[in-house]
């Protein structure tokens, strides 16, 4: 059987947007790593049933892949390391709507 | 210019009042997202990687200043300052709020614009020669037509849940700039023996994951016949077309499933159904479209001030040579502005570049403006004598890059910086391509070449006709890019071949430079373009530069 790979639950935020990550303690969080690193795929399942119940806040939520960092979860993916960043020919995004934090 | 009847007013209105509180019901949660979502792309907004985007229908590529003032308003109002025109005559709002979308076609309804068919099964933006009333080598205006379809396929209750999206092109000229044989209908001007005017009708091209050329179904149709022999063809692909399988859906497939023979005889017997059923209605609507775009008053005046300037300043001159194309009137020319500064977003504009713009439009070009399929913006219109001014004003505002059909004149879809479709990025590869031959200061000893970029296999940035086109991809979790040579968008439309295996993300320039610098190695004059060498020399040369004559790849 093969291992399963930790997924984070993200979506879009209903009203502009933006990429959201949810958390342990289920918020919807901007940031990738403080999304909840999840290693069960029966846990991976209900949490996705539980982003999907709410509707009125997020777009399409989905199970992305991710790996344990120095500060939370890291995406493992390319598609998903821009989806932290923004795009790449503007400051434009969490790149620069979160660069204080 | 052709302006909204009432019943188009009503219409764009009561579509915008509609969607506004479908906005709201999404909102409150009346909506699920599966409800609203159908909802949402026949208004043209889409949900993409970082935000939504909201795509906004300029049909047949034409503005008025009025108009492109109000995407520059909305730009800055709803946006982040730009807007990107997009190889479909539309332009992309890449960061609209979902509450302010009623409030944003509100807007453009109050200039004639709306977002309507910019998404779903549907006729889409109907597209046409960017030079379309100005240029030389045209036999007709061919946007009354674009108009007239434009009217017909609006809402048109039976063709708005098609087997998939269509998308028309029209030019009035034999020299093909609306890439309409890589269209699912293209339609291209001629000439019969008699000297009446008609169309080629081609049906099934596209490109995308099977890229087609389309072919002939009708060599000469007369023009009054051409809404009954559009509407057979959406007719017959309306019941034959495949709606078991989206990757099988498109006309093209269609014609390749039935057959040519079999299709063309559909389409014609169809066609004879339908010929009695317009009874000239289309044809008086057509002769009223026809007065709304009556050519301007050309203006009559010397033009030697555009000579004296084209003699003593050298970058007016590269500008001159590169960017403006032969007026039908001697006296004007057709300027294309460069919306491919080295190192920007092609087909990206700020609003300050719009109202620029725009207000050169009004100035000095009868208030005519136009976006291409090459993410370009023309003014049609301007008398040589303004050119001087033009160029200083579009030189203010970063607007008088010389590199028109150049290698810098890069189309690129918005690919994974944007799109949640893309498997790889386009718009830095364009970036640093462009940079790198800036760098090299070759693009000019280069000459014509036209490298076309798509972030996906569904080929928004048209790469199967770039004379050099290049596909990102995802290799196992990495950018890799796919190199096609020899594709052609032209009335000789050709597909690019495959060079071979793709490139990293950090190899694509390389690999492109390696590519020029055979063909400068291999040309026989500086006259011979990269597409006439390659086609005379086959691609062998530029695999051998690519990949070393043992087929490895080449690190050098
Ligand atoms: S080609 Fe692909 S990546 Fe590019 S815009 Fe189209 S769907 Fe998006």
């Amino acid at each position: 059987m093969s291992r399963f790979t930790p997924k984070v639950v993200t979506a879009n935020d209903l009203r502009i947007g933006d990429v959201i990550y949810l958390t342990a303690d289920d918020r919807w969080s901007r940031h990738h790593h403080e999304a909840e690193l999840i290693e069960d795929e029966a846990h991976a399942q209900l949490r996705l049933l539980h982003a999907a119940a709410q509707r009125n806040l997020v777009v399409g939520p989905y199970l992305a892949d991710a790996k344990q960092g120095p500060n939370g979860p890291e995406p493992t993916h390319f598609r998903e390391a821009f989806r932290t960043r923004g795009p790449s020919n503007y400051a434009h995004g969490k790149q620069v709507d979160f660069a204080h934090v | 210019m052709y302006d909204y009847s009432d019943f188009d007013e009503a219409f764009v209105r009561s579509r915008v009042a509609q969607f506004s509180d479908q906005v709201s019901r999404r909102l409150d949660g009346s909506l699920t997202e599966d409800e609203f979502r159908p909802l949402r792309l026949m208004n043209g907004l889409y949900l993409q990687l970082h935000a939504y985007m909201l795509r906004v229908a300029i049909p047949y590529g034409t503005l008025r200043p009025a108009q492109m003032r109000a995407l520059a308003q909305i730009a800055q109002t709803y946006d982040k300052g730009y807007g990107h025109f997009t190889t479909r005559q539309n332009i992309q709002f890449n960061w609209p709020k979902l509450p302010d979308v009623p409030a944003i076609l509100s807007d453009l309804a109050d200039v004639q614009m709306h977002a309507i068919q910019t998404s779903g099964n549907c006729v889409r933006n109907v597209t046409a020669d960017h030079f379309a009333g100005a240029a030389a080598d045209e036999i007709e205006d061919p946007r009354p037509y674009a108009e007239l379809l434009r009217q017909w396929s609006s809402d048109h209750p039976e063709f708005q849940f098609l087997p998939r999206k269509f998308k028309i092109a029209i030019t009035g000229s034999p020299n093909d700039r609306a890439v309409t044989r890589a269209h699912d209908i293209g339609l291209r001007m001629l000439r019969n023996a008699a000297g009446e005017v008609g169309f080629e009708v081609m049906v099934g091209g596209g490109l995308g994951r099977t890229p087609m050329i389309a072919f002939v179904v009708r060599e000469f149709l007369p023009v009054a016949d051409l809404l009954p022999y559009v509407e057979a063809v959406l007719s017959v692909y309306n019941t034959l077309g495949r709606r078991d399988n989206k990757y099988k859906a498109r006309i093209k497939i269609t014609v390749h499933e039935t057959g040519r023979e079999e299709i063309s005889r559909m389409i014609e017997e169809r066609f004879t159904e339908m010929r009695p059923q317009f009874g000239g209605a289309d044809q008086a609507l057509l002769s009223d479209i026809r007065a709304a775009f009556a050519a301007p008053q050309f203006r009559v005046a010397p033009t030697d001030s555009f000579d004296a300037f084209y003699k003593a300043d050298p970058v007016f001159r590269a500008w001159a040579d590169t960017n403006l194309a032969t007026h039908r009137n001697p006296d004007y020319a057709i300027v294309t502005i460069s919306i491919k500064a080295h190192g920007q977003t092609p087909g990206d504009a700020t609003s300050q570049q719009m109202r620029v713009m725009a207000d050169l439009a009004e100035r000095y070009g009868h208030s005519d403006l136009r976006i291409s399929h090459e993410q370009n913006v023309i003014l049609p219109h301007v008398h040589k004598s303004d050119l001087p001014q033009v160029h200083a004003a579009l030189a203010q505002v970063g607007l008088a890059t010389a590199n028109v059909g150049l290698i810098s004149d890069i189309i690129a879809c918005p690919g994974m910086d944007y799109c949640a479709l893309a498997t790889a990025r386009s718009i830095p590869v364009a970036q640093e391509i462009a940079l790198r031959f800036q760098e090299l200061k070759l693009e000019h000893d280069v000459g014509p070449l036209k490298i076309k970029i798509s972030g996906c296999i569904n080929a928004c940035g048209h790469h199967h006709v770039g004379h050099i086109g290049i596909l990102g991809l995802d290799r196992a979790g990495v950018e890799n890019y796919q190199i096609t040579l020899g594709g052609d968008g032209s009335q000789d439309a050709s597909i690019g071949e495959k060079t071979g295996p793709g490139f990293a993300y950090d190899e694509i320039v390389p690999a492109i430079e390696r590519i020029i610098r055979a063909y400068l190695e291999i040309r026989q004059s500086a006259e011979e373009t990269f597409l006439q060498a390659y086609r005379r020399a086959g691609i062998a040369p530029f695999k051998a530069a690519l990949y070393g004559a043992d087929g490895a790849k080449d690190a050098a």
